[in-house]
């Protein structure tokens, strides 16, 4: 689905990923862990363009999502950002209804019928697993949620553009574990329809919720393997030192 | 003593304090003008007072105040002295009179006396003796004639009204219109014609507003021979007056009121105020066209800052690229703020008035020159100016605005494929908008205060007309206009009567923080409602 070849990120002179290979399986969660200031974060918004926002980023190699090149100019970056949709470390709720907030993207899509509209919020909201909790007050503020519901919705609404990929960079580590564990039983469900990568500082939870899993340190990939074989039996031994908590 | 100074009480006492202070100042300079604004409409006592010397004197107290005394050895009793509105003032050139509490032998409070508000000169103080009709007497005698007053005054008054209107209204339609076709007479001239169709017809309709106007003439003369009833007042020094009905705003009998009547004359007098036109030099009456201007001139200057401020902000904070260019940009526009008021209302002058508003009569009203049009003061170059005056004022606090707004929020929505113009656009602008309204309120607090920069731009003393009226266009941006704070400057500082005005300038304040409270509630109640549909309760 993802093929990375090659990549490398420089922040103006400072090298923050360096010479990176990785393919990415459909309709299945990949993990990317590591300790702080690895780049993990950064190899996932390499994968939507969101580095472009950041003066100075330099990007050399290429990434394929589907076989499209991402980084080919007649691309346009908002069709790639609609195939790629992205939840952040803190939820980020617009001041608006939860609704609006739902209805943002296929709004700027150019969808209108107001018939349209409603269906897509109801659908995202139920595959977000929040429409039970909001279905009565969807014209309430988004901000009047709490903290678990806000970064569901925010999955709810990055996924009514209907995306191909869904990244996930740090997504509960703002929560506490209940609303940790909806999420994470959410990113179960959202696999079959979606290709899902996930930036996780919490080797328990990529443990539980990845089915492959990428080690990274220090702008390098270090191991990249099924979950259960990376967790259970390394073949480096930096990554096993730093699973098993000895550094990191 | 340590432990006292690291508790951290004496700085609570300290912020506390500060507050006080601070709230002190202002609930003291609101009751000075509360208590000295208000208490001008109620009715107080005419007293006639007999001096030692036999001189009497009819009219109200405004004041009393110590004399002086710097040679006197000490325990001296204090004298006093009061300041009598005698009234009057055709009759005896100054209304207001000193007297010392000494000189005064008796103080009399004669039930008849009256207090009339006259449409000239001011009030007049005395004695009713008869009224006539026509130079016949219709009653005499104190209470005679003062019932027969109270049935003949409203006719009296709808008659000076009507007069008022035929001058106003269709008299001051006709000439508009006539002028309007002279303007149109000399735009042909100006452009080589000299005969033609169309300025014979211009012509025939000149002479056809010229026959109506001939028409109202006999008209208006018919109306003011309708009502030839006077008053006649007896004054202090075996003097009388003949007044003409038709002058008369208001008489009053305030020693034989009760105190609801007197309400009743305080409220009519306040509401004169507020929805009058001046009268006498602006000393007496009104001050309606001031109220009209002063929230006219803020709004027209609310949309004009709004936008301008709202767009320079987003240029500066969203688009251009931060560097030590913006960032000189960024104080020039604070320091703006500081620059004073005056300048910008020279700056005003020169480039809006005669620049902008010059041009603007050569090419589009070069019939009507030299006389200007746009090239002279006009509440439209006053708001601009003011809007110049105050745009730092909405850049800095939709900047901050800007600032607040957390990045993740304008990447959620990149991130939805969302292009910068619709992230802008959908989340940004609706987000920072409280923001705006919060700069919108300081910028028309300062606005609706501001009187320098306005007298060189547009502001007047007394303006013939409002900027909004039922002639077409109906909106006249080229008009000047009365102000509130320049009303204050202006009754306060420039009266040739001093004495007379001092209560209206209280009052005049009074109105106008009730304006500036009103504007800013107004605002304030929209900027809570967008803050309610935002509401972030969860935090």
């Amino acid at each position: 689905m993802i093929e990375i070849r090659k990549l490398t990120l420089k922040y103006g002179e400072k090298l923050a990923l360096q010479d990176i290979s990785l393919d990415i399986p459909k309709h299945q969660v990949t993990a990317f862990i590591g300790p702080s200031g690895c780049g993990k974060t950064t190899l996932l918004r390499c994968l939507n363009r969101m580095n472009d926002l950041i003066d100075g980023v330099t990007v050399s190699g290429t990434i394929r999502i589907g076989g499209l090149d991402i980084h080919d100019p007649a691309l346009e970056i908002t069709e790639l950002r609609q195939r790629v949709g992205m939840v952040f470390q803190k939820s980020n709720p617009f001041p608006k209804t939860i609704y609006d907030n739902v209805a943002y993207g296929p709004r700027i899509l150019g969808m209108r019928g107001q018939s349209t509209l409603d269906e897509i919020v109801e659908r995202s909201l139920r595959a977000a697993a929040l429409w039970n909790e909001v279905q009565d007050r969807l014209r309430s503020s988004a901000l009047s949620l709490s903290g678990g519901q806000q970064q569901r919705l925010c999955i709810a609404r990055a996924i009514a553009v209907e995306p191909e990929v869904l990244l996930m960079d740090e997504p509960c580590s703002a929560l506490d574990p209940i609303a940790t564990g909806k999420i994470e039983e959410l990113m179960a469900d959202l696999k079959q329809q979606y290709t899902i990568v996930i930036v996780t500082h919490n080797m328990q939870q990529a443990a539980r919720v990845s089915d492959y899993t990428a080690f990274l340190y220090l702008g390098q990939l270090v191991e990249y393997d099924l979950t259960k074989q990376l967790f259970v039996k390394p073949s480096k031994q930096q990554t096993e030192d730093y699973i098993t908590g000895r550094f990191g | 003593m340590k432990r006292f100074w690291k508790s951290g009480d004496p700085f609570i006492w300290l912020t506390g304090g500060a507050l006080a202070i601070s709230l002190l100042m202002v609930a003291g300079l609101v009751l000075l003008v509360l208590l000295n604004g208000l208490g001008f409409f109620w009715p107080s006592p005419i007293v006639l007072l007999t001096l030692s010397d036999g001189t009497e004197l009819l009219g109200q107290v405004t004041q009393r105040e110590a004399i002086p005394q710097p040679d006197a050895p000490p325990g001296t009793s204090t004298r006093y002295r009061i300041q009598v509105n005698v009234g009057n003032r055709d009759l005896y050139g100054a209304d207001f009179v000193w007297v010392e509490e000494a000189a005064i032998a008796r103080r009399d409070v004669p039930a008849e006396a009256v207090l009339i508000e006259r449409r000239e000169w001011g009030n007049l103080y005395g004695f009713i003796k008869e009224v006539r009709d026509n130079e016949r007497a219709v009653a005499s005698g104190p209470e005679a004639a003062w019932s027969a007053l109270q049935a003949l005054l409203p006719d009296a008054t709808s008659t000076f009204k009507e007069i008022r209107r035929i001058e106003k209204k269709e008299i001051g339609a006709i000439n508009s219109t006539q002028e309007k076709i002279r303007l149109e007479l000399k735009k042909l001239q100006l452009s080589g014609q000299e005969g033609g169709s169309e300025i014979a017809r211009l012509d025939k309709e000149m002479e056809g507003w010229a026959a109506k106007y001939r028409e109202q003439e006999p008209r208006l003369a018919t109306v003011r021979q309708h009502s030839r009833q006077a008053l006649i007042v007896s004054v202090i020094g075996n003097k009388e007056t003949e007044l003409p009905l038709q002058q008369i705003v208001r008489i009053i009998r305030p020693n034989s009121m009760g105190v609801w009547s007197k309400s009743g004359v305080y409220l009519s007098r306040l509401w004169e105020f507020i929805s009058g036109d001046p009268r006498e030099s602006n000393t007496e009456g009104g001050v309606f066209p001031a109220i009209f201007g002063t929230v006219m001139m803020v709004m027209i200057m609310s949309l004009l800052v709004a936008p301008l401020g709202v767009l320079a902000a987003f240029y500066l904070r969203e688009y251009a690229k931060q560097g030590v260019l913006v960032s000189t940009v960024r104080i020039a526009v604070n320091n703006l703020a500081g620059v004073p008021s005056i300048v910008f209302g020279v700056f005003g002058l020169g480039f809006f008035i005669y620049l902008v508003g010059g041009s603007i009569d050569r090419l589009f009203y070069p019939e009507a020159l030299p006389t200007p049009t746009f090239g002279t003061g006009g509440i439209l170059w006053a708001s601009l100016t003011l809007a110049l005056l105050t745009v730092p004022v909405v850049i800095v606090a939709t900047e901050e605005g800007l600032a607040a707004i957390p990045p993740g929020m304008r990447e959620a929505s990149l991130a939805l494929g969302a292009t910068k113009f619709e992230t802008t656009w959908r989340v940004v602008l609706p987000t920072v908008m409280p923001s705006v309204l919060t700069g919108l309120i300081l910028a028309m607090a300062r606005a609706a205060g501001e009187v320098a920069p306005l007298m060189i731009t547009g502001v007047v003393k007394l303006a013939p007309s409002l900027p909004i009226d039922g002639a077409w266009p109906f909106l006249h941006l080229e008009r000047k206009f009365m102000h509130l704070g320049f009303h204050i400057y202006d009754v306060g500082f420039q009266s040739p009567n001093v004495d007379a005005a001092r209560p209206m300038v209280y009052t005049t304040v009074l109105l106008l923080l009730l304006v500036v409270l009103v504007l800013n509630l107004a605002t304030i109640l929209i900027r809570n409602r967008l803050r309610k549909k935002y509401a972030s309760s969860a935090f």
